[in-house]
């Protein structure tokens, strides 16, 4: 496999390479081998992972995007397009399908997986038509009474000159406001990369959950050591500051929970992934459901967002 | 304090803000003026339209009737919740604006009246931290427009600010939910909102309250935006046009009910109040 990838995740990918070429063959003696030493070296690299460390996972170009996680997670999607004023945006899918056999809106940045595709799909920066037709979907959804499960998974919404001429910010502060009121169940994941004002956009749930090698951040670890440190270079250490991780976004009570990842992370079994995620948001879902009354939603959600923050007075 | 003196601002990261010499020197066109004559012209430069950056108390005493006002919220102090440090630990870089400012934080919150209708007033001051939003910035702009929603009287936001406050993490980007869930709320209920977006407005606060208003107001010649020009031009790797993100631009792409200027802006919140708000 030629992917670049983070040199530190190099030998647990080698090694679960050679043990799926193992597994090919049947269980054996050398699969039982490898299984070991991949949990071992899973173990001890994973032990403590540095937040850069966690952004480069959250950054793997082999993560399960949005379009994997529906299809792992739900049946017959059927995707929509379009603001219904400018354009369609490949950054952001939106649509309806089956999770439990119940019908779901679901919403959330593409990423793509070979050059063409990536340019295509901006790299998963949207522009304000993305999230003008993600905001078009949630008020189906909430016409239609189904709820609405959004996959996180952004650099950031596009810095570009058309993006600003159509109102970048405009769109984004509207998808926060109308999300607010929004008479149906909301689950936000962050399943790669949370970047700032471009993942808030589709986040402001009754539930936010995290998987454990995702990250969530006000700016990226690069554009805040430029600033801060006035050298991009020094990311590490801005990625060590911004208390990015999901276990910290889980002590500031920003996340509701952090949703497991297979063994050495979900690009090594995106369908476990899923399967994981499945069956945290069956459980939230169930939750949610049992809320029947859109008032009491709604003030929850309200006092989930309005608690955020911290200060003396 | 010097006489003369105009790199005193520079040093602070303020670029037009007037220095307390006896003379200023505008940016717009280079002028020598004398301070009074900036002071008295609601700090715009009479010669070229430059408007000079303010602070939120000059902007307070400014908007409301007689210059009077009542501070709210003024209790509500910055934490350092994550124990942030860059060059400088977080706890330090507070305590030195708080020391040169004499504010707790980016954002003055006053009740008075503009135009004899009852109001709030949220102004933030650019000079503390780059007008940057954090936990308090948006608790107390929360607070104010859950106290108008409860009062029933209008909101007039004055953004002035380089976005989200990095030093706060992802607790400064949940400041944008907070505030827009409030104003939500607040829209709800049919109570006006005016956002007035002053240079620079830019980043999570564009992305979020400043561009909320029932009316958006910009002053002449303000830089708004989601980006900053210079993640643009690096992004697309090439310069910007004259003129880009600026208040005539966004009104131009239809962002901006108008651009006002300063001179004007009270008389034109009072009329927009009394044309939209059930007293």
């Amino acid at each position: 496999m030629a992917t670049p990838t983070a040199p530190f995740l190099e030998p647990i990918e080698r090694l679960a390479e050679s043990l799926k070429e193992a597994r090919r063959h049947g269980e054996s003696e050398e699969a039982a081998r490898l299984a070991a030493r991949f949990e071992q070296a899973v173990k001890e690299t994973f032990r403590s992972l540095t937040p850069w460390q966690q952004c480069q996972i959250a950054r793997h170009p082999e993560r399960p995007y949005t379009l994997d996680f529906i299809h792992g997670m739900m049946t017959e999607f059927v995707e929509l397009h379009g603001d219904r004023t400018f354009a369609d945006d490949p950054a952001i899918v939106a649509g309806f399908a089956l999770f439990d056999g119940q019908p779901v809106a679901v919403i959330g940045h593409q990423k793509g997986r070979d050059t063409t595709e990536k340019v295509r799909r901006n790299f998963g920066m949207p522009r304000p038509e993305g999230y003008r037709k993600a905001l078009r979907v949630m008020q189906m959804a909430e016409r239609f009474g189904r709820p609405v499960i959004t996959l996180i998974d952004t650099p950031g919404a596009y810095p570009g000159i058309d993006a600003e001429e159509r109102g970048q910010a405009e769109a984004i502060a509207r998808n926060l406001r109308e999300m607010a009121l929004l008479k149906v169940p909301i689950i936000a994941v962050v399943t790669g990369e949370g970047g700032s004002g471009g993942a808030l956009a589709l986040s402001v749930a009754d539930r936010i959950l995290m998987l454990e090698h995702a990250v969530y951040s006000v700016i990226s670890p690069e554009g805040c050591a430029a600033i801060l440190w006035k050298d991009q270079s020094r990311a590490e250490d801005a990625a060590q500051a911004l208390r990015l991780t999901a276990a910290d976004l889980k002590r500031l009570g920003v996340i509701d929970e952090i949703v497991p990842e297979p063994p050495g992370g979900a690009q090594l079994d995106p369908s476990r992934a899923a399967e994981l995620l499945s069956s945290s948001l069956r459980r939230h879902l169930k939750e949610l459901r049992r809320v029947k009354k859109p008032n009491l939603l709604l003030a929850r959600r309200y006092r989930k967002f309005r608690t955020m923050g911290e200060f003396v007075q | 304090m010097a006489l003369f003196d105009s790199s005193a601002s520079k040093k602070k990261g303020g670029r037009s803000s007037v220095p307390d010499g006896l003379w200023v020197k505008c940016d717009g066109c280079r002028e020598i003026l004398y301070h009074r004559e900036v002071s008295g012209n609601a700090f715009v430069c009479p010669r070229c339209g430059h408007h000079f950056r303010i602070s939120a108390r000059e902007r307070l005493t400014m908007l409301f009737d007689n210059g009077r006002y009542k501070e709210l919220f003024a209790k509500v102090r910055p934490t350092d919740p994550l124990e942030f440090v860059d060059s400088r630990p977080y706890k330090e870089r507070l305590k030195a604006y708080q020391k040169r400012l004499k504010v707790h934080d980016a954002l003055l919150v006053g009740r008075g009246t503009i135009g004899e209708i009852p109001a709030i007033v949220a102004a933030m001051e650019y000079a503390f931290m780059g007008g940057s939003m954090g936990s308090v910035v948006g608790e107390k702009l929360t607070s104010a427009a859950e106290r108008c929603r409860q009062r029933r009287i209008p909101l007039v936001t004055v953004a002035c600010s380089g976005g989200a406050r990095m030093q706060e993490g992802v607790l400064s980007l949940m400041q944008m939910a907070k505030i827009s869930s409030a104003l939500a709320r607040l829209r709800e209920e049919g109570i006006p909102f005016v956002s007035v977006l002053t240079d620079p407005t830019t980043g999570g606060v564009t992305a979020s309250f400043a561009m909320l208003g029932d009316v958006n107001i910009g002053e002449p010649g303000a830089l708004i935006g989601f980006a900053g020009p210079r993640v643009i031009e690096q992004t697309i790797r090439q310069s910007l046009p004259e003129g880009f993100q600026r208040s005539e631009f966004l009104l131009e792409h239809g962002m901006l009910d108008m651009v006002v200027p300063r001179q004007e802006l009270k008389d034109t919140i009072a009329r927009c109040l009394r044309l939209l708000h059930a007293a």
